[in-house]
């Protein structure tokens, strides 16, 4: 029931926001569907995570072998907390911003959390394309809707992108559907579909560049720092912190479980188009002047990272990347606040022209340096807990890769810090001098995540419980 | 039966009732209940009561398929009286004469859909033709449209002629102009007469369903036409031609799929590529539309490549999706004072309502989910995919699919996302209603096909 209701809360709550013109109004009724989400989603986690809960099946084609069906496991049921988390702190911290018709924006983000947690939680191979898909066509209205200058041009990209993946992925679908024993769409048909190592070979590569160009792997990725940079920033905030977790939770609900010989065929490419894809991103990361890019640039190292450790096979990889899913999803979300605030305060993104916030507005130079600490992966954060398990799982997989895809690390820590720098500390100029304080709410989503980063880098372990079904799962089908 | 009888006494009526009333705007309220009528004679027809209960020497079969899709086709040419009656009878004097020649084009349509003799297909496709070349120079004093309906009418009467030949030589190698008498086997010795015939009958059938390398006609003319009729054509006609497509290469030439697969592999491909591409560097709406209808008609061609069960089901679908979809975006068309995609700049901040049927139209034809497009889409795919060959061909059809989605979607890019003044005649509630309708009607198939599949698998 709890699956259902994840999905039914914000599809219903998105459908009436499109009514509710007035602004102050559809703020506060998004809020309180995001609220309404995430107090379902804690009560089936904590006291009801049990298989009535997790599981929902009803009717849909029959004739044709789809359900309805819904499975919250492991990896499944964490990525969903983190989006019913993030969507509560996005709407807080971005409360302040105005829209144009804030009902239509209001009511797409709401259908767009609706479409991602149906691909979070389909077990049906029809249906996990249906939602794949239906949460690309609100985002492409919010993005070239209410984006940036060059936003429609851009979004296009993004959408034509995705689309040509996914429309792959649909073929490959389709040719898994006829091998089935029972013609069925259901995860367990298709996981038990016999194939040959060709046939693997290539459905592997027509599922994989759907997710790849989602994530974005290297070099599938040019769409991701116009699109991060175009879009308005809660909509940037729902692209990188959940959206891409589609393409990396696919790998793992759907990719290895799918074609196991083909992943063990393809492994080497995949992580080294990873490794390549984190140094370059790095690298492109610290030329940035623009925050959103910058941000933007080091989203793909970090995605390149769980990219990458998906494929090593081995049990500290695995467990690593499904942590670092949730990790990231919290620590980015903290950058695109700190971007967001400083946007909205002094209507530039430049680096150049900022300086000195820190002097006039100490809390959130204090919540930055701890966020842009976690996208460090410095141990007592989050992301080291993951980060660690990563770099451990590539290493024992092939110490090159781990000792190339290192280098991602000094380079985030140059850039990040630089950041800092530039942004917090220095001398105030004519755009800072009137640095105001954030106010109670935008303070309380970044304590949030701060909280957030600090317990599960000192008691990561309800984590590792959530996702061990998954991680044990996948290695039973590697051997 | 009932429905060829009551289309072609029907036209009778509007023509005579031309004569009679004086008022022009009655044509459209005696079209509509033309359609009312025509599609009790078809549920009739689906139970099995007929007016004449006979198959004529076995030369119509009423299999359900067939009838099924009339259904379809009916209820498509409802929605299109209802829309667009009001622009029919603006196009000329002759507003009775419109109607007349559209019920004849469905007595036509019902040969095509339901026949077992070549010689009805040949009469059905001629029924069917002849009023169109007339409907596409409805418009007297417009050039454009006399040299549309003068280049139709020749290439027109050409590819009947092949396809009379074509006819013929079959005849000379089987004996018989029955479908279902036809016996082919792929093990036969393929004598050159029976090789002429089908690839000649091939020819002219691609040709009437502006498949590529025969489409040349097709965006001169859809340009041409009055945009109502372009309408008609492109969605009922087009959609119906198909079927006639389908039966014969499923239950005339089904047993000998290896000798001709390759051959419409190949025009599918064709099709698909020309009509997509070119699409894309149109400025008008109307000449893209008209090329996305060669691109649609790629996606269908796979109902015949696959010739199995799914087939069918994919065309039915298809053929539901495609016109209620474009009926739709040529209703809110025809209405447009500026044909190009700037014409439609800034259309949502003015008519919010219509922008929207419009976009779940043009998403429904790009095949996107939710809508009644992907699964047509679905449908034809699956189809192609279950044959297990050519899968290069099902690949190629997607990527293709993906260019559509950039000339649809520069269409909603203009209506929402740029600023403009885009004109519009004044629309009635009662027209904004019907829209919806069409609207709710593409999703709804789109979230429950088996709503209409049902039909075809259980009864």
């Amino acid at each position: 029931m709890t699956a259902l209701l994840l999905i039914l809360i914000p599809l219903i709550g998105g459908f009436t926001a499109f009514f509710i013109k007035e602004e102050k109004l559809v703020k506060m009724w998004s809020l309180a569907v995001a609220f309404a989400s995430l107090a379902v989603m804690s009560y089936g986690l904590l006291f009801a995570y049990n298989l009535d809960n997790k599981v929902f099946v009803a009717e849909w084609l029959p004739q044709f072998g789809s359900s309805f069906a819904l499975l919250m496991d492991g990896v499944s049921s964490l990525l969903c907390l983190l989006t019913v988390v993030a969507y509560p702190i996005i709407f807080a911290s971005t409360w302040k911003s105005k829209y144009t018709a804030p009902n239509s924006f209001y009511g797409l983000m709401l259908l767009t959390q609706a479409g991602i947690l149906g691909v979070f939680l389909a077990a049906d191979g029809l249906l996990f394309y249906f939602f794949w898909e239906l949460a690309l066509i609100p985002v492409y209205f919010l993005c070239s809707k209410w984006g940036g200058e060059k936003r429609i041009a851009v979004t296009f990209k993004f959408f034509i992108y995705t689309f040509v993946g996914s429309l792959l992925m649909l073929v490959g679908l389709i040719y898994l559907y006829y091998q089935t024993a029972d013609a069925s769409f259901s995860m367990q048909s298709l996981y038990e579909v016999k194939l040959t190592v060709t046939q693997q070979a290539w459905l592997f590569w027509l599922f994989f560049i759907a997710f790849a160009v989602k994530m974005p792997v290297f070099p599938f990725h040019t769409w991701q720092p116009d699109t991060y940079e175009q879009s308005p920033t809660a909509v940037t905030m729902v692209l990188s912190a959940l959206m891409v977790k589609m393409g990396l939770f696919a790998v793992v609900r759907w990719l290895i479980p799918l074609f196991p010989a083909g992943a063990l065929m393809f492994d080497n490419v995949v992580i080294g188009l990873s490794v390549v894809g984190m140094v370059y991103a790095s690298v492109l990361a610290m030329q940035q002047d623009d925050l959103k890019r910058l941000v933007a640039y080091s989203s793909i190292a970090h995605i390149g990272l769980m990219s990458a450790a998906l494929f090593v096979n081995n049990e500290s990889g695995m467990q690593g990347a499904m942590i670092q899913f949730f990790s990231h999803g919290v620590n980015v979300l903290g950058m695109w606040i700190v971007v967001e605030l400083i946007e909205r305060q002094f209507g530039t993104r430049k680096m150049s022209e900022l300086g000195g916030i820190a002097q006039k507005a100490p809390a959130l130079a204090i919540l930055l340096v701890v966020v842009a600490l976690a996208n460090v992966a410095l141990p007592l954060t989050n992301a080291f807990v993951g980060e660690f398990l990563m770099f451990n799982g590539l290493f024992k997989f092939n110490i090159w890769y781990a000792a190339v895809g290192g280098l991602s690390i000094i380079l985030s820590a140059v850039y990040t810090l630089r950041m800092i720098q530039k942004v917090f500390f220095g001398n105030e100029n004519a755009v800072t001098v009137n640095t105001t304080e954030i106010n109670w709410y935008e303070k309380t989503s970044l304590v949030v995540i701060v909280a957030a980063i600090f317990i599960m880098g000192i008691y990561p372990k309800p984590v590792f419980a959530l996702v061990q079904e998954t991680v044990t799962m996948i290695l039973g089908i590697f051997k | 039966m009932n429905l060829i009888l009551i289309s072609a006494l029907w036209g009778i009526v509007m023509m005579f009732s031309g004569l009679f009333i004086a008022n022009k705007s009655t044509a459209k309220t005696i079209a509509v209940v033309g359609a009312l009528v025509l599609l009790a004679g078809n549920l009739f027809d689906l139970s099995g009561k007929m007016i004449i209960d006979s198959n004529f020497n076995g030369m119509l079969q009423y299999d359900k398929f067939g009838l099924l899709f009339l259904t379809v086709i009916v209820l498509a040419l409802l929605f299109y009286f209802l829309l667009s009656g009001k622009a029919i009878q603006e196009v000329g004097n002759h507003s009775y004469e419109y109607f007349a020649l559209m019920f004849f084009i469905m007595s036509g349509i019902g040969l095509v859909a339901l026949f077992n003799n070549l010689l009805i297909l040949f009469i059905g496709i001629e029924i069917v033709s002849i009023p169109l070349y007339i409907l596409t120079g409805a418009d007297k004093k417009n050039l454009k449209g006399n040299e549309a309906a003068l280049k139709y009418f020749l290439m027109g009467a050409f590819s009947t002629g092949i396809m009379l030949m074509g006819i013929a030589f079959l005849y000379g190698a089987t004996g018989s102009f029955q479908v279902d008498k036809l016996n082919l086997t792929a093990n036969d010795n393929f004598t050159i007469f029976l090789v002429i015939g089908v690839v000649m009958i091939m020819i002219s059938l691609a040709f009437k369903v502006s498949a590529a390398p025969f489409h040349f006609w097709t965006p001169d003319v859809y340009d041409g036409a009055p945009t109502v009729f372009t309408s008609f054509m492109a969605s009922i006609v087009k959609a119906a031609v198909f079927i006639g497509f389908l039966n014969l290469f499923m239950n005339g030439f089904g047993t000998i799929t290896g000798k001709w697969q390759l051959s419409i592999a190949i025009i599918t491909a064709l099709t698909l590529f020309i009509g997509n591409i070119t699409a894309v560097y149109q400025q008008s709406v109307k000449r893209m539309l008209a090329y996305s209808s060669i691109a649609q008609a790629g996606f269908m061609m796979f109902a015949i490549f696959a010739v199995n069960d799914m087939s069918k089901q994919g065309l039915l679908l298809y053929a539901a999706a495609y016109c209620l979809a474009t009926i739709g975006i040529f209703a809110v068309l025809v209405k447009m004072k500026d044909f190009t995609i700037e014409g439609f700049n800034g259309l949502a901040k003015k008519e919010p309502l219509i922008a929207l049927v419009v976009t779940v139209c043009f998403l429904s034809l790009a095949g996107i989910p939710l809508t009644a497009g992907f699964f047509a889409k679905y449908f034809v795919l699956a189809a192609a995919i279950k044959t297990g060959t050519y899968l290069w061909l099902v690949i190629f059809a997607v990527l293709m699919a993906a260019v559509s989605v950039y000339y649809y979607f520069r269409v909603i890019q203009a209506m929402y996302f740029k600023e403009g003044n885009s004109e519009m005649a004044e629309t009635s509630s009662g027209f904004k209603g019907l829209l919806v309708a069409v609207a709710v009607l593409i999703i709804l198939l789109g979230v429950a096909p088996n709503l209409l599949l049902n039909w075809l698998i259980l009864y």
